[in-house]
């Protein structure tokens, strides 16, 4: 579902003295359907930087990503936004919404965007807030005013709220409370039972054992350390 | 900062023709370039945002895009609900302007520019339906204060005129004036220019709400990336008449690739 | 007679004016600009009007002239004295007899024949321009039948009035494609536009010169929902006792006392020798019309 081909990046700072910092070369990695892959490695090893370039965040210099057979390192920014919609989905730490939109509509808003039913839509965003423990009281206001774990478990409800085949997920238990993060790891394990391939950064060890599959250390594709 | 990219994407749909096609549009007030060799696809419901400072030549593109500049040389083919592509420049200014009372719209920086003073904000909503024969006062009056209602101007002032309201309500009802015969493509010059901070925000929010809902196509020219970021799937960077740069909006800003992009983002103030 | 050319204008100067009443007749409604000359009265008495009529009028001519309606008030007074000095047409009061009328404002309440000319002074050609002061973007709007403005201002009236208050210089399209503003006549005459006459439009000062030719279709512009409707005050005319006709208000005395009469003075005379009388008609003297 997700394959990573002999992936290499560099960044280029022109106004500091245009600066050539490589900072991925030769990374390959391959999900399979149902499978979860944690990416390792200290921290400024990469982690980040290869989920973005899988997301389509960050250009990739050489390689091939495909997910789902679109090629994400060639695509054409309109091919992208189509696989985000329906095939790509990504839960960051940070949530990031425009003010004003209720909790409620911000979950539901990637349902909506495939198609769904708006009826439909906002009670699967209301099961998906429910399950995570976001009081309903909330649920009509702009999480921009909550907690920090709250807006965390908004973010995932949202990640969570349509099936796709593919998934990044940066950290998704960070910041959570022993049962929410249960319900977290949960949610990823009927991810992968519906046959999502996930691609995940967790500094949480226990939830990488519990619910990962393998690990990529992403020190290895460092510049030079494979040379 | 990628979700929000994410969800301004969503409008975006699946198609075989591009909405607007422009190709290789050049425009020269003299020996000055006003902007150079620009082509690019939109896409029908894909917002694109045109950066750049003051002078780099983004809003004479529009103004070449919405035909009210000609530009020396290049072709502006759109969709057309008949004809399928065509050359907007080439066409005969009635239909141009059959294009620009129906399936386009213009959104100015000074709402004072697309909007008619001296007529009420109900005649001013009203003026777009009446221009494609529509002839029943009820109807028209209805439609207008179901506009008003979007753009959250409360009904009772649909006899009021623009002179009357603050800025924001006037950008508000320049904006409802302009999608109320449902464009398809929707061209804007710097829409949060000159307002408040807070108001912006309430604009944008509309804007984004609007576009998603009705399945707009948008080109955006702003300087303010934190507008685009929240309105664009796509992002044209120009320099001195030139797009230096384009692609996927949060890709151009997180992983920006042209020095003056690159200076252009690290040029934010982060709050 | 005397040493003026006939009519006044010198001879291509008519020819320019008939070049441009021809080109309007052919356009129907389309504002045809011409060289307004100056006219040895101010603007604002019926240049255009005078210009015109100055262009048509032939030796064998009958000339009537009317302001709102009466024969008898300074300005069709002096305008009918200048024709007849620079001219020597035969002049009448009978809207019957006339072959050319000049009216500022009214349309004659008897129907006009083939036979006839009528010319309309016009202060403000354009009917787009107290919505769009730009010439330039009006003449585009005429060229693209872009006229939805000309609704936006209909739509005003009724929302600031609840109905369409506009009553004189009521906009009409002409023949299904020119807007066109028949100058300051009550939305009472619209109807007349249509008739057999001739009717040809001059404004001295913004030099434009419209027509009507015969037959032509005038509809006046309005929503389905609020229809046109040609209104006049509801009451019969005091002298003559006429239902059917443009009715003018008088004040008579200090007491708020009013009377209505035809603003046709023709008209009214004809009716009052006719035998009908209104309820506050004095008897009919012969010697008064």
């Amino acid at each position: 579902m997700i394959s990573v081909e002999n992936v290499s990046k560099s960044f280029v700072l022109h106004n500091q003295g245009a600066a050539r910092i490589p900072v991925m070369a030769e990374a390959s990695l391959s999900v399979a359907p149902g499978e979860c892959v944690a990416l390792v490695g200290a921290s400024g090893a990469g982690k980040s930087t290869l989920m973005r370039m899988i997301y389509g965040n960050y250009l990739t210099g050489a390689g091939r990503i495909l997910v789902g057979g679109t090629d994400v390192a060639a695509a054409a920014p309109r091919e992208i936004i189509r696989l985000r919609r329906h095939t790509l989905g990504y839960v960051s730490q940070f949530l990031r919404v425009v003010p004003r939109v209720p909790t409620r509509e911000v979950v539901a808003e990637p349902l909506l965007a495939t198609g769904s039913a708006r009826d439909a839509a906002l009670a699967r965003a209301e099961a998906l807030l429910a399950r995570l423990n976001i009081p309903e009281r909330l649920w009509s206001l702009s999480p921009t005013t909550f907690s920090g774990g709250e807006q965390q478990r908004v973010n995932i409800a949202r990640g969570f709220a349509h099936p796709y085949p593919a998934l990044l997920l940066d950290e998704p238990t960070a910041s959570l409370d022993p049962l929410n993060r249960a319900t977290v790891l949960a949610m990823i394990g009927e991810a992968k039972a519906r046959g999502a391939a996930i691609v995940g950064i967790f500094h949480d060890a226990e939830a990488r054992e519990a619910i990962c599959d393998r690990e990529v250390d992403v020190t290895t594709f460092t510049p030079g350390a494979a040379a | 900062m990628m979700e929000l990219a994410m969800d301004a994407a969503i409008g975006a749909t699946a198609g075989t023709t591009p909405l607007l096609r422009v190709e290789g549009v050049t425009k020269r007030y003299g020996a000055r370039i006003g902007c150079a060799d620009v082509s690019f696809d939109l896409w029908p419901g894909e917002v694109m945002g045109i950066v750049g400072e003051s002078g780099s030549g983004k809003s004479t593109l529009l103004n070449c895009l919405a035909g009210h500049v000609p530009p020396d040389s290049g072709a502006v083919l759109f969709d057309t609900r008949d004809g399928g592509l065509r050359d907007t420049l080439t066409m005969r200014e009635s239909e141009r302007r059959m294009l620009s009372r129906t399936d386009w719209a213009f959104v100015h920086q000074h709402a004072r520019d697309g909007l008619r003073m001296n007529v009420s904000a109900g005649g001013n909503v009203g003026e777009r339906l009446m221009a494609v024969n529509a002839r029943h006062y009820g109807r028209i009056r209805a439609k207008a204060t179901d506009w008003l209602g979007r753009v959250e101007i409360a009904a009772d002032r649909i006899d009021d005129r623009p002179t009357a309201f603050s800025g924001g309500m006037q950008q508000r009802l320049q904006i409802a004036r302009n999608l109320v015969t449902g464009p398809r493509l929707v061209f804007m010059d710097e829409p949060t220019g000159g307002l408040d901070v807070s108001v912006q925000a309430r604009l944008l929010d509309l804007l984004r709400g609007l576009v998603r809902e009705m399945g707009l196509s948008a080109i955006i020219v702003t300087h303010d990336l934190a507008v685009v970021r929240l309105l664009a799937d796509r992002l044209m960077v120009m320099k001195d008449g030139h797009v230096v740069e384009s692609g996927l909006t949060d890709q151009v800003l997180d992983d920006p690739q042209h020095a003056y992009t690159q200076l252009l983002v690290s040029s934010v103030l982060q709050v | 007679m005397n040493e003026y050319n006939f009519a006044y204008l010198d001879e291509q100067t008519k020819r320019m004016i008939r070049r441009a009443i021809l080109k309007a007749l052919a356009i129907p409604g389309y504002q045809v600009p011409f060289a307004s000359r100056e006219m040895p009265m101010p603007y604002g008495w019926g240049t255009g009007g005078v210009q015109v009529s100055a262009a048509v009028l032939v030796p064998e001519d009958t000339l009537k002239v009317i302001d709102q309606g009466a024969d008898d008030t300074t300005n069709a007074v002096s305008i009918r004295r200048f024709f007849e000095r620079t001219a020597g047409v035969a002049v009448t009061e009978a809207t019957a007899e006339a072959s050319v009328i000049q009216t500022r404002h009214r349309i004659p309440e008897a129907p006009l024949r083939a036979d006839q000319i009528l010319v309309y002074q016009v202060p403000i050609p354009e009917p787009l321009r107290f919505l769009e002061p730009s010439e330039v973007e009006t003449r585009k709007m005429h060229a693209l039948e872009d006229y939805g403005l000309m609704h936006v201002k209909l739509y005003e009236d009724i929302s600031r009035h609840g109905a369409i208050s506009t009553s004189y210089a009521y906009p009409v399209k002409v023949e299904g494609r020119y807007v066109m503003d028949p100058s300051p006549i009550p939305k009472f005459d619209n109807p007349k536009l249509e008739m057999a006459a001739i009717q040809l439009f001059g404004a001295g000062r913004e030099q434009r010169i419209y027509a009507i030719p015969p037959h032509t279709r005038v509809v006046s512009l309005d929503f389905e929902d609020h229809p046109f409707e040609a209104s006049k005050a509801d009451h019969a005319c005091g002298l003559c006792g006429a239902t059917d006709s443009y009715l003018d208000e008088l004040i008579v005395d200090d007491e708020g006392g009013r009377m209505f009469l035809c603003s046709d003075t023709d008209y009214c005379a004809g009716r009052r020798r006719a035998g009908h009388a209104g309820a506050e008609a004095a008897p009919f003297e012969e010697d008064a019309a």
